[in-house]
């Protein structure tokens, strides 16, 4: 029940599937390592999509995360363009859009996550999400037409993203959210406000505390309709309301999917089956919680350690302190831990008016967090922290 | 070995230093240095693992 497998089959194409494929081949694994993926590409980095690709800096191919030698190379079978629809875990079957079936023996479900939309808005031009590369050069395409207006949905992380590219271009942008403080649950309100206010700065008109009821337009985007009432005008909607983790496919399939397929510590979801990246949940024991992370970071890893257990049962729990990083004008913020909105913050070094320090977030005597603002060494630092388990005192007297 | 960093990919996350802070710095300057670019072959693990786990892919190792 436990031996390795023969063959392993990895569905989904991009940083998570491509590094367990990677991890595979590193481990020593000799047998065929198939990778199937929806998209036609093969994987592609997605950061640089709402930076440099959006830009204009970068053209698409820099975003590349491998090549067709290199997955020769190693020896991947790569079947692009195809998606997986359904899985048969007592047949050990997979079924293909195509309704072609595919056998596995080992497999790793890697399908990420798709954008949310807003109802009501399919045909309407010029209204984008930023997932894909071909999401980016639709929208690229858009900003290169020099809109009047561009309106972005939501304040999070990857809108943040678009409205410092858009601002990069000297487009007008307007950023619509619906907490009254952008990014106040992830990173609370001292701090989510000091986010906001690095928009501003730059000449984002940022509307907060505000939903959005309608966006409409005759075939084209004209104008975005708000929960008071009032309208903006607009060429170019961008939303980023959040993602929605790709598991529609595992229905029936017997494999527990809860916001994420379920998975135990070690990411294995079944026998010889495990998962990673956006689409996972488990339990981080060095948190105590079961979570579903949908950063760079996590998905190059979590891949890692997906293929790893599936070749050896005593590879043990995944336990990372989860980090991302968000470029923003001439910001880098970065965040490592598990922040929750009620936590204690402390700025430990630099200065918040200036946007250049770093803050540690505090619960139950731990450090469970860090955010830096152009302060990768001491996030780095607060990150090992966090990973040791230090108390929130212990935290606070480094000297980094 | 030889540690080779493409300072036009890298961004200075600071990946590589919280693995290898002996070898990679980001300094208050934001800018990382490498503090000993021919390690020894006890550090090879480490340093497969700042490779790949670079969020640019910007380090590689040379072998000459």
């Amino acid at each position: 029940m436990t031996q390795a497998p023969r063959a392993v089959t990895i569905v989904g194409a991009s940083l998570a599937g491509l590094n367990a494929a990677e991890a595979l081949r590193r481990e020593g694994f000799d047998g065929p390592v198939t990778l199937i993926g929806a998209e036609t590409h093969l994987p592609y980095d997605r950061p640089p999509l709402s930076k440099q690709v959006l830009a204009g800096d970068w053209e698409p191919e820099r975003a590349a995360l491998t090549d067709p030698e290199e997955i020769e190379e190693d020896g991947i079978e790569a079947r692009l363009g195809v998606r997986a629809t359904a899985l048969d875990l007592d047949a050990r079957e997979l079924t293909l859009h195509t309704g072609e079936t595919v056998e596995f023996d080992g497999l790793v479900i890697a399908t990420g996550a798709r954008c949310r939309t807003m109802p009501g808005t399919e045909g309407i031009g010029g209204v984008h999400v930023l997932r894909s590369l071909d999401d980016c050069l639709a929208l690229r395409a858009d900003f290169e037409a020099m809109p009047q207006r561009v309106v972005v949905v939501g304040a999070g992380f990857i809108g943040a993203e678009v409205a410092a590219t858009a601002r990069g271009r000297g487009l007008d942008v307007t950023m619509v959210e619906a907490l009254p403080t952008p990014l106040s649950r992830v990173l609370g309100d001292e701090m989510g406000e000091v986010c906001a206010e690095v928009h501003r700065d730059h000449g984002v008109d940022l509307r907060t505390a505000v939903g959005v009821e309608r966006i409409s337009g005759d075939g084209r985007v004209e104008r975005v309709t708000l929960s008071d009432g009032s309208t903006i005008d607009a060429d170019v909607v961008v939303v980023g309301i959040g993602v929605i983790p790709n598991t529609e496919w595992l229905d029936g399939s017997g494999l527990e999917v809860d916001d994420g397929v379920v998975c135990d510590a070690s990411c294995l979801a079944a026998d010889r089956v495990t998962a990673a990246g956006d689409v996972a949940r488990w339990p981080n024991e060095l948190f105590g919680e079961t979570m579903r992370v949908e950063h760079w970071d996590n998905a190059a890893q979590q891949g890692a350690h997906a293929a790893r257990r599936l070749l050896d049962a005593a590879v043990g729990p995944f336990t990372p302190v989860p980090w991302f990083w968000s470029d923003q004008y001439d910001r880098k913020i970065q965040l490592a831990g598990r922040v929750r909105g009620d936590d204690e913050v402390r700025v430990v070094t630099g200065s918040v008016d200036e946007r250049r320090f770093a803050a540690i977030y505090g619960r139950a005597g731990r450090i469970v967090g860090v955010l830096g603002f152009n302060r990768p060494r001491h996030v780095m630092r607060y990150r090992a922290l966090i990973e040791q388990g230090a108390s929130f005192d212990e935290a606070l007297a480094a000297e980094f | 070995m030889r540690i080779v960093v493409d300072f036009d990919l890298c961004e200075s996350n600071a990946v590589c230093m919280q693995i290898a802070p002996d070898i990679f710095e980001v300094r208050d300057d934001d800018f990382l240095y490498i503090l000993n670019e021919t390690p020894g072959e006890a550090d090879r693990a480490r340093v497969e693992e700042c490779v790949q786990r670079c969020p640019k892919q910007a380090i590689s190792i040379a072998e000459d």
